[in-house]
């Protein structure tokens, strides 16, 4: 996709520029001129979604960052007086708090598509690997977020997450000090956390900028999963094609972080968040946010915690390792009839154990989860592996405008 | 065993615990002094599952462990048009001045709130008689002694007890919750398939908390001849553990209505109900207002950007 720039500064001042730095021909070779594959569908819209949401957490974040105050007495009526006394406080901190569900949702769809249409093989295993540790990092920011409103699920899951240190052998009841600050979740943990819950974001930020610049050397993937053999015939320029796409993509996304945030804002908390931090006094039942919930299913179903907490962290390291446990030559879904199959079924054993870490673990949950995980860790070490070796294909189009005229995408 | 799976047990012997420990209110709704929890050492969750007890009380009656779902009432303020009933406001108001606020604070209200637009809407200048008919603790003055003064709108309701301590002395050891935020609080779960149709417009249920306080204020009931109440404790098919600490703090006609509505427990109940949820969500009314111009707005611009889309792709293949 690299080439010569087609970008031609038009005005004197962008001459002088452009020989002193290239930053208008780079955003022209980006976001203007940047081929994009004719037949992308929705599906590969929530790449500008989660830029406009990262973009979105920043800009709410920092003007809630200037009402809230990081101290244990202090913290949760800080929060409320932003909700009471700033001006539109109540709708920033729930567009902030919604957003962060939304950037969650948006990252599920973004990742499954990867998953579907086979997107981190051969030549994006790098892109790939990059957006996992952007996962990685959302769900470290999303986690110290949550811990900053000083509710009693705040700190409950602040108490339970620094915990999981403590299972590391020898060393894991020291690091677990050293990340408190402390022996217990206290001020110097709040301070920190919410010191860190503003670095992170830019770190993200950079990471998305490595994640774009990987993206725009091996151009994006897409439905067919034939890579572009012709940039004239079969790709258009970003703008104004992806762009219009994109910005159709964002406004519908929109419409529903609007309603959540607007009429249903109090959805996808817990209700015990409203009640101030308390070290005394334990929730009946300790939950953490929707977007944990699959993960926190599968460290609760190993009765062991140090096997738990490795099955936790395994269960998201693993999908860096994805270019090389699916063995198939064949990029997307759509000519893949057994992996077709396993995939939604991959998606379903997600949902369940979503459905299954809000449950408390004991009796047949339990048992359901402990199922669920371990078909969790078969999908990937085994059955993708495998499925690679055994399954025929359906015949692959040639190219991209030979899948278009099989008539293998959508219209709209 | 560490604290996530602690939790799981830890559920079961919560509720148990409430018929031992005389604090019904405080075991389930504590609001602690910041305070407090600086002091003292917190202990881990794994320390407070109370184990033994546990086996003891299981083979008591099913009725005594979970507690009902709350009655849906009908709110003016539930919906994507939902607004506070102005009325229903003040009298909640009134419920909660005359007898609520002898033991409940709610610290985070300022009575300057009470006639502001989207609330009970009181006129400035009752407002300002209501703030000086309450004594403020304010301090120090220039000789460096606090004193006591009268209220100005721009303070905050002085709660009825000094700090927690207080409070459970004067309370045979109940610590009643802070009622600011207190309706968004509480909730109940409705359960696989429904709690995914509250998300849902024309659907959407976001009352969990208010039902649950008007279910239990109306839900005071004789106990079932099986259970045994101990001395200071009520049983109320709301709470959970059924048992609460406070005593039924409505009567029929404790609290004089001026507008004509009816002076009944049901009524007193969801009057109050009300009045904690404007409480707890005072910029309900312009968060919706806005919503509905933003998300019509939305509508219409993705209608527009679609159309536009499709002009800019009509003349390639896709």
């Amino acid at each position: 996709m690299e080439g010569h720039s087609q970008y031609t500064p038009k005005s004197g001042f962008a001459r002088w520029l452009e020989r002193r730095l290239p930053i208008l021909s780079f955003m022209h070779d980006s976001f203007v001129s940047y081929p994009t594959p004719k037949n992308l569908n929705y599906m590969w819209v929530f790449g500008a979604i989660l830029s406009f949401m990262l973009v979105a957490q920043i800009v709410t974040g920092v003007v809630l960052a200037m009402h809230y105050t990081p101290e244990t007495t202090l913290a949760f009526d800080s929060v409320e007086k932003i909700m009471r006394d700033v001006n539109w406080g109540t709708i920033l901190r729930y567009a902030h708090a919604n957003g962060a569900s939304m950037f969650f949702l948006a990252v599920y769809l973004h990742i499954f598509r990867g998953m579907y249409y086979g997107s981190y093989k051969d030549p994006r295993e790098v892109l790939w690997i990059l957006g996992v540790v952007i996962f990685m990092l959302m769900m470290a920011t999303g986690f110290l977020g949550y811990v900053l409103p000083w509710g009693q699920m705040s700190f409950w899951a602040a108490t339970v997450i620094t915990n999981l240190f403590s299972a590391i052998p020898v060393v894991g009841t020291a690091i677990t000090t050293w990340l408190l600050g402390g022996y217990s979740v206290d001020n110097p943990t709040l301070n920190r956390f919410y010191a860190l819950h503003y670095l992170v974001p830019f770190i993200i930020v950079a990471i998305v900028a490595l994640h774009v610049w990987a993206l725009h050397v091996t151009g994006q993937n897409n439905p067919s999963g034939v890579e572009v053999k012709d940039v004239k015939k079969e790709t258009v320029p970003f703008t104004p094609y992806a762009t219009m796409k994109d910005a159709v993509g964002i406004a519908a996304f929109l419409v529903v972080y609007a309603w959540l945030t607007f009429f249903v804002p109090n959805y996808l908390g817990h209700p015990d968040n409203y009640i101030e931090a308390n070290p005394l006094v334990t929730p009946p039942h300790i939950v953490p946010e929707w977007y944990f919930l699959p993960f926190y299913a599968i460290l609760r179903a190993i009765p062991n915690k140090l096997l738990g907490v490795t099955a936790l962290f395994a269960s998201i390291l693993i999908t860096a390792a994805l270019p090389w446990l699916d063995t198939s030559k064949v990029k997307s879904a759509v000519y893949r009839p057994l992996f077709r199959k396993e995939f939604w079924i991959f998606v379903a054993v997600c949902i369940g154990l979503g459905y299954l870490g809000a449950q408390p673990a004991e009796g047949a949950y339990l048992w359901f989860a402990r199922v669920l995980s371990a078909y969790y860790f078969l999908h990937f070490l085994v059955i993708l592996p495998v499925i690679g070796k055994v399954e025929k294909p359906e015949p692959v189009p040639e190219s991209i405008d030979a899948s278009i005229l099989r008539g293998e995408t959508s219209h709209v | 065993m560490f604290e996530a799976r602690a939790s799981s047990t830890k559920r079961r012997s919560s509720v148990k615990r409430l018929s031992l420990v005389p604090f019904t209110i405080a075991a389930a709704m504590t609001l602690v002094s910041p305070a407090m929890s600086q002091q003292e050492a917190p202990p881990s969750a794994t320390d407070q599952v109370a184990a033994p007890e546990a086996k003891e009380k299981e083979s008591r009656h099913e009725s005594e462990r979970h507690e009902q779902k709350p009655k849906r009432f009908d709110w003016s303020f539930a919906g994507a048009f939902g607004r506070y009933d102005k009325a229903q406001l003040r009298r909640g108001f009134k419920v909660y001045k005359e007898v609520c606020s002898s033991c409940h604070s709610i610290k985070m209200l300022a009575f300057r709130n009470l006639s502001q637009p989207g609330g009970p809407e009181f006129p400035e200048k009752e407002v300002e008689a209501l703030a000086a008919s309450y004594k403020i603790k304010d301090g120090p003055n220039q000789a460096g002694e606090y004193f006591d003064r009268p209220g100005r709108p721009s303070d905050r309701f002085p709660p009825p007890f000094a700090n927690e301590q207080a409070a459970r002395a004067a309370l045979a050891g109940n610590y009643p919750p802070d009622m600011s935020v207190l309706a968004k609080a509480r909730g109940y779960s409705r359960g696989f398939p429904l709690f995914l149709i509250d998300a849902l417009p024309g659907f959407s249920y976001q009352e969990h908390g208010v039902d649950y306080i008007a279910s239990l204020m109306e839900g005071y009931e004789d106990p079932p001849p099986d259970v045994k109440l101990p001395e200071g404790q009520f049983y109320d098919p709301y709470m959970p553990g059924r048992r609460i600490g406070m005593p039924p703090p409505l009567s029929e006609g404790v609290v004089t209505y001026e507008d004509g509505a009816p002076q009944t427990i049901d009524q007193y109940a969801k009057d109050v109900s009300a009045f904690m949820m404007w409480v707890a969500e005072p910029h309900l009314e312009s968060r919706k207002r806005v919503g509905l111009g933003v998300v019509a707005f939305l509508l219409v611009f993705v209608g527009l950007l679609y159309f536009t889309k499709r002009r800019i792709w009509s003349g390639v293949p896709h």
